[in-house]
């Protein structure tokens, strides 16, 4: 569904302040003609004429909140850097693949000048001496339509060499990648550029702004973050604190999907817009689908934990989304309605996250398989009681403590502040276990209803290999 | 520990309170106050305060990586406990570690459980059990029993992932180890993980075997039973060895090591962390050649020629006879006429006592230890460098032989000094070699031109600013059998007229030669070497020639001389552990004992003196070497008056120069650094002309590699294939100028003789020479030399 047959997925009614869309209603949106019609590079050309520290302040004022899910205030990252350390890199993370996210993607295939010139405006302001583009492997669309803005970029004088007559010089180097999931965890995406195996780095250190690409000072931004600045050079600083809300300025991102009447990807107020808005509101999803009623839904990307209607009308704000006991992560929200088979939907989560595992770690190798398989028998009906809570014992293996939750009272649980205790290297372990932890939480009688209470159990449960 | 508490004991001290140690970082263990070092990681400091964290991946002697989770502890840096990777953190002040927290003790009970999933828990048929890490850490920190109903985990298993190294993945941890060694210290990554998640598995590359001569160290540093060796898989279970700790004698390394058997057969060697010497690694050849010792090849009795046959006989019978050749020779020729070459592969208690028989009782000076391919001994007594000294240079001149080939270890420690950049290799090599690629500076040089090319590097500016930093150390050693030694003397003396201060490091290769000469295993006054010798006994000088574990046919450079002293000499007494080419020839073979078979003393090359085990009984009759020569000492007439190898040892102590600190008591662990020599004459040889290379030949190298035919080798069923026999390398332009292709025969022809090799492509070989493998099977490089000669040209042609 779209309101555009080019932009597959994105939907623009309403009148709504655009920041980062606003030429995907253009089927020509994506060449360099267009853009420049559209005032495209306009907003680097008014960088060049400020010093780097005016447009590194802008951005800080501005507080743009990086997009890729942690939230991080893009221009305080960029003062994370050890001074006079060179070269310095910026690594553009396109590897988008949180199960439910496919903003990024429209963002390269349909404005992928704006992502060349968001990246420009970073190099420029925070002192960057090469972009490296990193692209999922599995967008080929994206691919090709940020090649040939690169190269169209190149010719005009964009990137390269003294960029439009300054002493400014930047290259931009495009890598696509090969499709694995944790390459989207920053410290991989930088071991797979280094041409290594995609593995998260070991921590500490813990930010690669210090120690990143080939050892040295390193930024990687998401797509979308990269994508607000061409308009935030433009309008300035205050124009874009004057969307949403102080903490949380400017538009975002979200990608729906699941039971909602109308799922795709919307560009909304950051800040002020609810769930409720935007599952029920007739700008965007225009309700449940069938008139259902709406069971759970995931607020920010398969690995976030899962709401229920009781959290509809919170606003897409970090921070009370974290208090709440999940988080807006990559802004990819995944709607239930009431016929959902919650635990198949928690064994579809997992088994994404334990077929993604790197396996450098232990507990995320072994435990996210595990959890998996005992999951997998209880959807079969070969689960017993004893299952249900040995799923919490593997989930405790992986993070100690398990997850703090809106609704953890009802396992007497104490709610601990996000994120939470992990015993692995990386997100991808704790990401396996937390859609379980939400649906048995959640729904623990959904779970009990397919176990078959037996006298005996059944010789197939321990030597049958359900997973193969 | 860096710091020093007051004690009441010592008011003095507290009077005037020490200044604070700045690399003193005070942190809190269990409650318990702890002073660790600055930087050092908390799984280290913690060690140091009694408290074990269970650790599987992490390795002293290699980079953390911080993947198997089993070290994670509680740890407050000030922001309330988190959850700590103890071997990837270092200690902060003030921090506070709770290793027995209740998280801490969940995580280490989920992370075994984990890890124990889909571990086959074979223990009752594994190598491991018994000795492995993950089964003592789950009993000491796991939870007791496995919740896991699934089916674990398969894979096809054993896979041989080289020809000695055995892989079954099931068991597999995948903890990093294996293939951060291969990476990390042995520089040969041919190992690493393949597929991810929960079907990650250790891989080689495909068609590309684990070649590498440090293989057997993945099986000792596996945490698990993943890995095993061949000579010693399925052959014992851990709680049935006995072991005592002892000195491999493969080469003059002098790797500490363990020695391990059961009902009195040897079983197996594992390396151990020597901070001086081999930091816990071993080669292959010196792992694996425990098999050698019980071959059924050994001579287990003594042997009397008669005839074309050899007879057993007695004791009593061979050392009469032996006594009777060697007092012939004396009433033929005198004391002259009898020649000792050998000792080298004994203890300094067995050379010693051959020294006294040879100069005292016997009355030569014809006693020499080397076998014409090495480097004067005098070396020895000028400024020595030890190992820990090399690898911490600022500046490593090479001036020898391919390490990684023959001072495996070395090769380890110098590559990890490169590596680490904390040194600059200078090389001068007529072949590249395994640390040719961590060179700072390679130069290849043509045979006869290495002093000259030495003289050229140092003039330039950069390495002679280099050179200015100062701490050099020059590892010097025989890269070139087919070359006179003065060459490589002269190159070093270039060196050390350009660096004053440089300290020498000599590379001299085999066992305990270092020991055997600094005992007394070298000629006196007037004496003969080993080429003297041979040349002495060719030209019908010699009545008596014994060979003291010496096989000059296979070993001395020169074959056609060696061939001819052994013809010519009338009585030759062998001293061995096999019948080798050369004991084949002599009247009487006296069986010595083996290496593991007779405890005593070594010396490395660089002058330590670490003790040798005896573990097992020695096999059928055989008599150590030093047992021997009191014994012909006796039947001659004189008493040596040693009975023990405690009365040697003692003897040695008194007589030897830079021994006197060294006893049974000091040789243990880490041993004692012998004092410089005083009693070695400086080494004055003079520089041959070196002719020029016709143009139409090729200048011969020929140097060892790790296996060839040396006993140790070849009786070792597990090593002995993997000689690779011998073959002619030509640089890949010079085979076309041959004429010749890879694979095909040519005949290469010396001024005595021609041999037929196979040929083989090689871009390491300097163009214009033609480099040979020594001492391998198939045709004899050693026809093609003239140990006179101070270089050997060949002439190659197709067929």
């Amino acid at each position: 569904m779209s309101t555009y047959p080019w932009a597959a997925g994105y939907i623009d009614d309403g009148d709504r302040p655009k920041v980062v869309t606003s030429r995907f209603h253009l089927e020509d949106g994506y060449t360099l003609e267009r853009y420049h019609a559209t005032g495209g590079y306009d907003g680097l050309k008014a960088v060049l004429k400020k010093s780097p520290t005016e447009v590194h302040d802008e951005v800080k004022t501005a507080t743009v909140l990086g997009r890729g899910g942690a939230g991080f205030p893009a221009g305080t990252k960029w003062g994370l850097m050890p001074a006079g350390k060179f070269p310095r890199y910026l690594v553009v993370n396109g590897d988008e693949s949180e199960p439910g996210t496919y903003k990024d993607r429209l963002l390269m295939e349909r404005d992928p000048h704006q992502l060349v010139e968001g990246c420009l405006i970073a190099a420029y302001a925070a002192g960057l001496s090469q972009v490296f583009l990193y692209i999922r492997g599995e967008m080929p669309l994206a691919h090709e339509r940020v090649t040939n803005a690169l190269n169209e970029a190149y010719a005009a004088g964009y990137i390269g060499k003294n960029i439009l007559g300054t002493k400014f010089s930047v290259d931009i180097v495009l890598h696509w990648g090969a499709g694995a999931y944790v390459v989207g965890e920053e410290t991989a995406l930088i071991e797979s550029l280094e041409g290594k195996r995609g593995e998260p780095r070991l921590k500490p250190p813990f930010f690669p702004a210090a120690i990143g690409l080939y050892g040295q000072p390193t930024i990687v931004n998401n797509v979308e973050t990269l994508s607000n600045l061409p308009w935030l050079a433009i309008n300035g600083a205050a124009a874009y604190t004057a969307i949403g809300t102080a903490t949380s300025p400017g538009t975002r991102m979200v990608a729906v999907s699941g039971h909602v009447n109308r799922p795709g990807v919307y560009e909304i107020i950051n800040g002020t817009t609810t769930f409720r808005d935007l599952f029920y509101g007739e700008e965007f999803c225009q309700g449940i689908r069938n008139g259902n009623e709406l069971k759970a839904f995931v607020p920010g990307g398969g690995s976030a934990p899962w709401f229920t209607p009781e959290q509809l009308d919170l606003p897409f704000e970090g921070r009370l989304v974290g208090a709440a006991g999940s988080m807006l992560g990559s802004g990819a929200i995944m709607v239930m309605d009431h016929t959902t088979d919650i635990p198949k939907a928690a064994l579809t989560l997992t088994h994404f996250y334990a077929a993604e595992s790197c396996g450098q770690c232990t507990p995320c190798r072994e435990g996210g398989t595990w959890l998996e398989r005992v999951l997998q028998r209880v959807v079969d009906g070969r689960g017993t009681r004893a299952d249900l809570d040995q799923m919490f014992e593997i989930g405790e293996s992986i993070c100690p403590g398990n997850f703090p939750h809106a609704s953890s009272s009802k396992l007497g649980l104490d709610a601990t502040p996000f994120p939470y205790k992990m015993t692995t290297i990386c997100f991808v372990g704790p990401s396996a276990f937390a859609p379980v932890h939400s649906a048995l939480t959640l729904f623990r009688d959904e779970f009990e209803a397919k176990i078959v209470e037996r006298k005996h159990i059944p010789v197939s449960v321990g030597v049958v290999d359900d997973h193969h | 520990m860096t710091t020093t508490e007051p004690s009441a004991a010592n008011p003095a001290t507290e009077a005037e309170a020490p200044p604070p140690d700045p690399n003193a970082v005070q942190i809190t263990i269990n409650g318990r106050p702890h002073t660790a070092r600055k930087g050092q990681l908390l799984i280290d400091a913690a060690a140091d305060a009694g408290e074990y964290i269970p650790r599987f991946c992490y390795h002293e002697r290699m980079t953390p990586v911080g993947k198997c989770r089993m070290c994670l502890v509680e740890a407050d840096s000030g922001r309330g406990p988190a959850v700590t990777v103890s071997c990837m953190v270092p200690v902060s002040p003030d921090m506070k570690v709770d290793t027995e927290s209740p998280t801490t003790k969940r995580m280490q009970e989920g992370i075994l459980e984990l890890l124990l999933a889909n571990h086959p828990l074979d223990c009752p048929v594994c190598d491991k059990g018994g000795e492995c890490p993950l089964q003592d850490q789950a009993f000491s920190h796991g939870p007791g029993e496995s919740r896991m109903l699934e089916e674990k985990r398969h894979y096809e298993k054993p896979i041989a992932i080289s020809d000695l190294v055995l892989l079954d993945r099931e068991r597999c941890i995948l903890c990093d180890r294996c293939t951060r060694f291969a990476d990390e210290v042995a520089g040969d990554a041919l190992i690493h993980f393949n597929s991810r998640g929960n079907n990650t598995h250790i891989t080689t590359f495909p068609d590309e075997p684990f070649a590498s001569y440090f293989s057997g160290n993945t099986v000792q540093i596996c945490p698990v039973g993943a890995l095993t060796a061949q000579p010693y898989r399925f052959k014992a279970r851990p709680w049935d060895l006995s072991q005592q700790e002892s000195t491999c004698t493969s080469c003059s390394v002098g790797c500490r090591t363990v020695v391990q058997s059961s009902r009195d057969e040897l079983l197996r060697y594992m390396g151990v962390d020597s901070d001086p010497v081999n930091h816990g690694w071993l080669c292959d050849r010196g792992r694996f050649n425990f098999e050698s010792v019980k071959s059924d090849q050994r001579v287990l009795q003594p042997l009397v020629r008669s005839g074309d046959e050899f007879q057993p006989v007695t004791w009593n019978a061979a050392m009469a006879e032996a006594a009777a050749l060697i007092t012939e020779a004396l009433a033929a020729g005198g004391p002259s006429s009898v020649g000792i070459i050998g000792g080298a592969r004994g203890t300094n208690e067995d050379a010693h006592a051959w020294a006294r028989l040879g100069h005292d009782v016997i009355g030569t000076p014809n006693v020499y230890a080397q076998m014409g391919d090495g480097l004067p001994n005098g070396l020895l007594a000028e400024s020595p460098a030890t190992i820990d000294e090399a690898a911490n240079a600022a500046t490593i001149v090479l001036l020898g032989p391919d390490l990684k080939e023959e001072l495996p270890v070395l090769y380890l420690r110098l590559r990890d000094a490169a590596a680490k950049r904390r040194s600059r290799i200078i090389e001068f090599a007529p072949k590249q070699t395994g640390l040719t690629s961590y060179a700072w500076r390679h130069v290849a040089y043509e045979p006869g031109t290495q002093a000259a090319a030495v003289a050229a590097t140092l003039s330039d500016a950069d390495v002679a600013a280099q050179l200015a930093k100062g701490n050099v150390v020059i590892v010097v050693g025989r890269a070139n059998l087919a070359e006179s030694s003065a060459a490589t003397i002269a190159a070093l003396n270039e060196v050390r007229a350009a660096v004053p201060g440089a300290k020498v490091l000599t590379a001299f290769r085999r066992g305990n030669v270092v020991g055997a000469l600094r005992v007394g295993m070298r000629a006196g006054t007037g004496g003969l070497d080993t080429r003297g010798m041979l040349q002495a006994a060719a030209d019908g000088k010699i009545e008596c020639l014994v060979l003291l574990g010496a096989d000059p046919l296979a070993d001395f450079p020169d074959t056609n001389l060696a061939r001819r002293a052994l013809k010519a000499v009338p009585r030759i007494i062998a001293v061995d552990t096999f019948l080798t080419g050369s004991s084949q020839h002599a009247n009487v073979v006296l069986a010595a004992s083996a290496y593991a078979e007779k405890s005593g003393t070594h010396t490395n090359l660089e002058g330590r003196v670490t003790a040798l085990a005896r573990e097992v009984t020695p096999s059928g009759s055989t008599r150590a070497d030093w047992m021997i020569a009191a014994e012909l000492a006796l039947e001659l007439g004189t008493d040596l008056g040693y009975s023990s190898v405690a009365d040697i040892t003692a003897a040695i102590a008194e007589n030897v120069s830079g021994y006197e600190e060294v006893t049974s008591a000091s040789a243990a662990g880490d041993g004692v650094l012998a004092g410089a020599p005083t009693d070695l004459d400086a080494v004055e040889i003079p520089l041959p002309a070196v002719p020029e290379r016709n143009a139409y030949e090729y200048r011969l190298v020929v140097s060892r590699v790790l296996y060839d035919k040396a006993v140790s080798t070849a009786q070792s069923p597990s090593l002995a294939h993997l000689a690779p026999g011998a073959t002619v390398h030509l640089h890949p332009l010079d085979l076309e100028r041959v004429g010749t292709s890879a694979g095909s025969e040519v005949k290469v022809s010396g001024t005595r003789t021609s041999v037929v090799f196979r040929v083989v492509a090689d871009d390491t070989v300097l163009r214009g020479t033609a480099w040979v493998p020594f001492n391998q099977a198939g045709p004899n490089v050693g026809e093609l030399i003239d140990c006179f000669a101070p270089v050997n040209d060949v002439r190659i042609e197709t067929i």
